[in-house]
């Protein structure tokens, strides 16, 4: 019964607005990048292509040193969940597959096709498949998988993966996420002001893709100009099946989980996806890169990028190839200014920060966040815990966060894991009202890596045990069989013996009786 | 032309508030009462909260080189003087000056620092300060003053200071005429000797509800106490459960027996009960941490409260009941734990 309320709750998605805990009000910074523009960024002098893009281990460059490729050739491809593809930004000479730093959270090197272009900027022979709403929903999914698309509000979760899961489960809502809830990222709010029939476009063929029947865009109470585009490209597309819903503007309210609660009133099962509710979440900038796949059969070579903070001259929304140096990006937007301090690649709660700026643009990059020292923390005096309960107070995930902190210091792993630490979403809400500056998301991720790693341990400990007590078994198998085999023989000559006696006695019986005869 | 940066970690955010940002808001958020407080009952508050305060600090910077931590930033937390201050608020005005210091002595060093400083320790420490020279000295603590509106002798600066500081009184001042009874203590004599509560209440140190002068302290203890809610340092949850569980089960005393028991809105605004709702019950430190344990904890002190004021050995039992429910802390902490996201 329970649970056919929840379908019934999950189908009826953006009809009326849920909350979640917690959460924190947060200034927007956003308009100060949203006043110029879209501008294209020139091509560079190099391109650099990670071939580490999305969620999992690094593809495999599938050019060399030396080869001549074309814009949108594949260059590196990955074959866990499900496979994707890497693309050539432009055409040009593949210079070095070499190590280079890839803007990835854990600060290491990784292997990258650098390119050098001809200039010519020359396509390989695309594949258009302007009448996709005739087309078969697994030929959609087999051009997202080729064209290369990740989720592009920062997670590069592979789109094909979680649209074949959804295929699996069987959805009925499609969720588009336009709610970019961090400060200062403005890419997808303006994407969907200056291209809203290309994000409307997306969603429709991703419903056919994934035989939704209904979909709805989440976008923040903040963004009026967006709800008029949107809902103007809605009705030029005549589609009666797409929603925009206005959620309000509550860090994390983006976070997918959280986007689902305040959409359905649910929460997504501890360890389950979305799928399991009927649903799917999507970026919207992920929509319109499953738009220009298909209908123009261009790859993801290039994304939006918002170059903004206090320590830009000039924030704004650049459209970037991916693998054009971050330090051009900057420049196209006037430069530093003096007093900058740090560069982030996302946004200020939950992105990380750069060592370098010649860091190539990825697909995850949605904001390139150049932040003055008066922007950021002061070097971390750290207090004790006055067990205030702030952080319990924000939690999104509802999660004690001071005791978590306690039990990963003490290493009690199975105590932290029962108290959710795997639930942890490391929005940063804990650690940003935390009157004694303790740096708590890096204590969870500290305490999710450690959990990781013991659980494979465990694992492996579990297998060698499986091993060891199969052998046990085995031997004990043999030794009885080995028993059992000479028990038989014993019995096998013993009755041998008894038989030649029995014979033995036969014959002298006869022989009795003959010499009786005779 | 690329340019290297410093790393840090996410969230690459100001923080909102500091430790020393809450206390600080607390001692404001206790001005407005401690200026009633002067204004009715004379100057020698004053001087209990200075003394109290520099034996605080001594205490704290000892402790803090015994265990080799940095002096500036602990003491810069302004911990000790929250404590010091909410101890000296508990004293009667001219209690001698070494009740300040044994009371730190126990408040900071075991209290507080023996149970592992700043956020460990167990029991709120101005409470358990109080609570020992309350139970060591019962005599010296139980001198209390009129309010100096209705007092036979209104002392001097240099009377109260010579007070304090000697133990003794003035020549030609005995305790007899300038200490009084406070109202708490006043509904319990009489009504130990027979009389009605109603009768006790002739008392000039009553006011409308509760003590002359006390009420209005009371008054002004909440104002900073809604301060403290709009800014968010303490949440609802103990003060309105721990004054409602007065008021309601007071108000089912008086009921059955209004003879022996005061009118609800009395016990609100006579002994240390606002104060102890709004600001000491509510010590992060020693409270419950998630919201339904902090419901809890304030039932919990407001019934203590109530029945030591009711049937115990004290006039008041403000202390005790937040000291017996810091107890009970980390046990309604363990079953109140919400429940996780998609759990």
């Amino acid at each position: 019964m329970m649970h056919i309320d929840h379908a019934e709750q999950a189908r009826n998605a953006g009809e009326q607005v849920h909350h979640f805990h917690g959460g924190l009000h947060l200034r927007h910074n956003k308009k100060i990048s949203c006043e110029t523009p879209l501008e294209r960024t020139p091509l560079p002098g190099l391109l650099i292509v990670p071939l580490l893009q999305h969620y999992g281990p690094e593809a495999e460059a599938t050019v060399k040193t030396g080869q001549k490729v074309l814009k949108g050739d594949e260059i590196g491809c990955f074959a866990h969940l499900g496979g994707g593809y890497v693309h050539a930004p432009s055409s040009g000479i593949v210079q070095a597959v070499a190590r280079r730093p890839i803007s990835h959270s854990s600060g290491a090197d990784g292997w990258c096709v650098v390119i050098e272009p001809d200039g010519l900027d020359q396509w390989k022979r695309l594949e258009p498949l302007t009448d996709w709403s005739d087309a078969d929903p697994a030929l959609l999914r087999q051009k997202i998988r080729n064209s290369g698309i990740v989720g592009l509000g920062g997670a590069v979760f592979p789109t094909a993966f979680k649209t074949d899961e959804a295929i699996r489960q069987g959805i009925h809502t499609l969720i588009l996420n336009g709610s970019e809830c961090e400060p200062y990222i403005s890419c997808d709010e303006m994407l969907m002001r200056e291209e809203p029939d290309s994000v409307i476009l997306g969603a429709r063929i991703l419903q056919q893709a994934i035989g939704a029947t209904r979909t709805v865009i989440a976008i923040e109470d903040q963004m009026g100009v967006v709800n008029r585009a949107l809902k103007q490209a809605v009705e030029s597309a005549g589609d009666d099946n797409i929603k925009i819903v206005k959620i309000t503007t509550i860090y994390p309210e983006g976070g997918e989980k959280q986007l689902i609660q305040v959409l359905t009133g649910l929460e997504v099962p501890t360890g389950g996806r979305p799928t399991d509710l009927g649903l799917l979440c999507q970026n919207v900038a992920t929509a319109t890169a499953v738009a220009q796949a298909v209908v123009e059969g261009k790859p993801l070579i290039e994304r939006i990028v918002t170059v903004t903070g206090n320590g830009i001259r000039k924030p704004r929304n650049l459209v970037a190839r991916i693998g054009t140096p971050i330090s051009d990006l900057v420049e196209q937007c006037g430069g530093y200014t003096n007093d900058v301090a740090r560069l982030v690649l996302g946004g200020p709660m939950m992105g990380y920060a750069l060592n370098s700026d010649a860091n190539p643009v990825i697909k995850a990059a949605n904001c390139i966040l150049a932040l003055t020292q008066s922007d950021i923390r002061p070097s971390q005096v750290e207090m004790p815990c006055i067990r205030c309960g702030e952080c319990a107070r924000v939690c999104p995930a509802v999660l004690l966060p001071q005791q978590l902190d306690w039990l990963i210091r003490n290493q009690q792993w199975d105590d932290a894991a029962d108290s959710g630490l795997a639930d942890c979403i490391e929005c940063g809400c804990c650690d940003v009202v935390c009157p004694s500056h303790i740096p708590l998301v890096e204590w969870f991720r500290f305490g999710k890596s450690e959990l990781r790693s013991l659980a494979v341990e465990r694992k492996q400990a579990e297998t060698a045990k499986h091993r060891y007590e199969a052998r046990d078994a085995r031997l004990l198998r043999i030794k009885e069989e080995r028993r059992q085999r000479m028990e038989e023989k014993k019995r096998a000559i013993k009755d041998g013996a008894q038989k030649q006696q029995k014979l033995a006695e036969a014959i002298a019986r006869a022989r009795a009786r003959q010499d009786r005869n005779e | 032309m690329s340019r290297k940066f410093d790393p840090g970690v996410a969230p690459h955010f100001p923080p909102q508030l500091t430790v020393t940002g809450v206390m600080q808001q607390v001692l404001y958020a206790l001005l407005p009462g401690i200026i009633a407080y002067t204004w009715f009952f004379g100057p020698g508050i004053l001087v209990q909260i200075l003394l109290a305060v520099i034996f605080a600090l001594l205490f704290e910077t000892l402790m803090l080189k015994v265990r080799k931590l940095p002096l500036k930033r602990f003491l810069g937390d302004w911990s000790a003087v929250v404590t010091a201050v909410l101890f000296a608020l508990c004293l009667p005005p001219l209690a001698p000056w070494w009740i300040a210091l044994v009371g730190m002595l126990f408040a900071i060093v075991v209290a507080k620092h023996l149970y592992g400083g700043l956020g460990q320790n167990m029991f709120n420490p101005a409470m358990v300060g109080y609570v020992v020279v309350l139970i060591s000295f019962p005599r010296v603590m139980a001198l209390w003053l009129p309010p100096t509106s209705i007092a036979s002798h209104s002392l001097t600066f240099g009377e109260v200071l010579n007070t304090i500081f000697t133990g003794s009184l003035s020549l030609g001042l005995s305790w007899d005429t300038i200490s009084e009874a406070t109202p708490l203590d006043a509904i319990r004599i009489s009504l130990a000797s027979g009389r009605m509560v109603s009768e006790a209440r002739q008392s000039p140190v009553f006011g409308d509800f509760g003590g002359l002068g006390w009420e209005w302290i009371a008054n002004l203890y909440a104002l900073g106490g809604f301060w403290l809610l709009w800014r968010r340092i303490i949440s609802w949850h103990v003060p309105v459960m721990m004054i409602g569980a007065v008021v309601a089960l007071g108000l089912v005393a008086y009921l059955v027996d209004p003879g022996s028991n005061p009118v609800p809105l009395q016990h609100v605004f006579s002994g240390a009960l606002v104060l102890g709702a709004f600001f000491i019950a509510t010590d992060p430190v020693t409270c419950c941490t998630s919201n339904r344990g902090r419901l809890i904890f304030g039932v919990g002190v407001g019934i203590i409260t109530l029945s030591i004021r009711s049937w115990g050995g004290y006039p008041d039992g403000v202390a005790f009941g937040i000291l017996l429910m810091n107890m009970a802390a980390p046990l309604i902490d363990r079953y109140t734990r919400p429940r996780i996201f998609g759990h």
